[in-house]
């Protein structure tokens, strides 16, 4: 149905910004996955690449929002156009803060390689990782493909995430109270899995805005939620 | 008891014009194919589409200026207020006093900006002396919003005006014999983009009293200034609806292939 715009020059503008946003998606996919596996490998160095690696994220963000603001003012979109660059704007915010949960993981993971490593939780953590990393994919698969269905799909699977949040919460507050010396590495495991659970709630805005730009309307049901930790204790 | 009917009352504006299996032949030439279309009161319609989609056609059909088109034929019904425009006991300049028209092009009378705006009401006897006549030119005028430009001069030529100024006459012209509705045939495509703002600003105050339709070729002065939009295309009306949802989410992939300037 989409066939090209008459002035060639707004097709070339659209495909521009919406290759950056893949190359953007591409490099926070990337962080989310070294994030998980510098804190399992306890790899300071590659902790500070990803540290160092934000900031082409950002400059990138910054890229999308000049790139969008000049396409509104000069062309000014409308119907599938104007949700196009609505979705753009909005998700690469949402992959913008996700590089700085990826970025805050590698920091943590920067403490936590000179403490005592506490059971396995970095493995655990690094199965939620991949989840998330898994959700980002699919999300921006659905994103290139116009795909609602697997972007409602990518909604649903985000109730994974906050259950894998929910039982990593419980098991560090068990070690926190068998022994206190265990506090200050948990804290910050506990910040880690908290951190992926916001990267899987913006995934899943990604992927509600996918499913906006194809149907013109928001997906009909609230996201479900399955972090009960705010009820916890 | 709490009447429930007057709240809906308040929100739907009731139908002004109502067309119902409209077809419009040009010789053999099917121009407007079975369209039907409720044009709500105190609202701005915005009619869009390619050139020859029709739409100025069907335009023309809500005052019956096609009539002194001889191969033009018009089937289907066409009322105002309920009552059928085609009707052989209406008479069509009565009818054009009520359904009135600006055109493309200013076309002020080669006369006084006074008599431009007087003509009117003067062959349909609305006013009783001179006195309630220029009561009628000074209240037409201020609608038309070029009253304080020309006040001081209303015995000069209308065609000395400038192009913005000729057209706000013309608006001027076509309610002084108190339409209820306006028909708009491009009317800002000879302005440029300050009196086009002064017309659009004007026609949003127009809406307060008239059922405004306008046909226009920029769909960024149709998302101005409408409340509904048409979109016509090869003698059909595709699609009807909020402007708003219109431009940001249309049903029809026709429309969207056209207003997002796409070959469609």
């Amino acid at each position: 149905m989409h066939d090209q715009h008459i002035a060639s020059a707004f097709d070339r503008d659209l495909e521009a910004i919406q290759a950056q946003i893949m190359k953007m998606g591409g490099l926070v996919e990337a962080a989310i996955a070294d994030a998980a596996k510098s804190l399992e490998t306890r790899d300071e160095e590659l902790a500070n690449e990803i540290r160092a690696g934000d900031k082409a994220i950002d400059a990138l963000e910054e890229q999308i929002n000049q790139e969008t603001a000049r396409v509104i003012a000069l062309r000014a979109p409308t119907a599938i156009d104007l949700r196009l660059i609505l979705s753009v704007i909005k998700i690469s915010g949402n992959l913008e803060r996700i590089g700085d949960y990826a970025k805050n993981m590698a920091k943590r993971t920067g403490l936590l390689v000179n403490m005592t490593p506490v059971s396995d939780s970095a493995s655990a953590l690094r199965r939620m990782a991949r989840e998330v990393e898994v959700m980002l994919k699919d999300a921006l698969d659905s994103y290139i493909q116009r795909d609602a269905d697997l972007a409602r799909d990518v909604i649903d699977r985000d109730r994974d995430v906050d259950q894998m949040y929910t039982s990593l919460f419980r098991e560090f507050l068990t070690f926190m109270m068998e022994d206190p010396r265990n506090i200050t590495a948990c804290m910050h495991l506990h910040f880690i899995a908290k951190n992926l659970e916001r990267m899987g709630d913006h995934v899943t805005s990604i992927a509600e805005q996918v499913v906006y730009l194809v149907t013109g309307e928001a997906p009909e049901d609230a996201r479900p939620k399955a972090d009960v930790t705010s009820e916890t204790f | 008891m709490y009447d429930v009917t007057r709240d809906s009352d308040v929100d739907t504006k009731a139908t002004k014009l109502s067309a119902r299996n409209v077809q419009v032949y040009y010789g053999t030439t099917h121009a407007i194919k079975d369209v039907d279309v409720d044009i709500e009161d105190k609202t701005v319609t915005a009619f869009i589409g390619p050139s020859g989609c029709g739409k100025s056609t069907f335009l023309r059909c809500l005052n019956r200026m096609n009539d002194t088109i001889d191969v033009c034929r018009v089937e289907g019904t066409i009322q105002l207020d309920g009552e059928d425009i085609y009707d052989e006991r209406v008479d069509p300049v009565q009818l054009r006093a009520k359904v009135g028209m600006v055109f493309q092009k200013p076309n002020p009378f080669p006369k006084s900006i006074y008599d431009n705006i007087a003509y009117g009401p003067r062959i349909h006897g609305l006013a009783k002396n001179k006195a309630e006549l220029d009561e009628i030119v000074e209240k037409s005028l201020r609608r038309g919003a070029i009253w304080d430009e020309v006040k001081d001069r209303l015995d000069a030529p209308g065609t000395g005006l400038s192009g913005g100024q000729q057209q706000r006459l013309c608006i001027a012209r076509a309610v002084a014999t108190e339409p209820e509705v306006l028909l708009m045939d491009e009317p800002c495509s000879a302005l440029d983009p300050i009196a086009t703002a002064q017309v659009e600003e004007l026609i949003d105050e127009l809406r307060q009293n008239y059922s405004v339709v306008i046909v226009t070729h920029s769909m960024q002065q149709a998302a101005r200034v409408s409340q509904k939009t048409a979109f016509f295309h090869l003698g059909n009306l595709v699609e009807f609806g909020e402007t708003g949802q219109i431009f940001t989410n249309p049903e029809d992939p026709r429309t969207e292939s056209y207003i997002t300037g796409r070959i469609g």
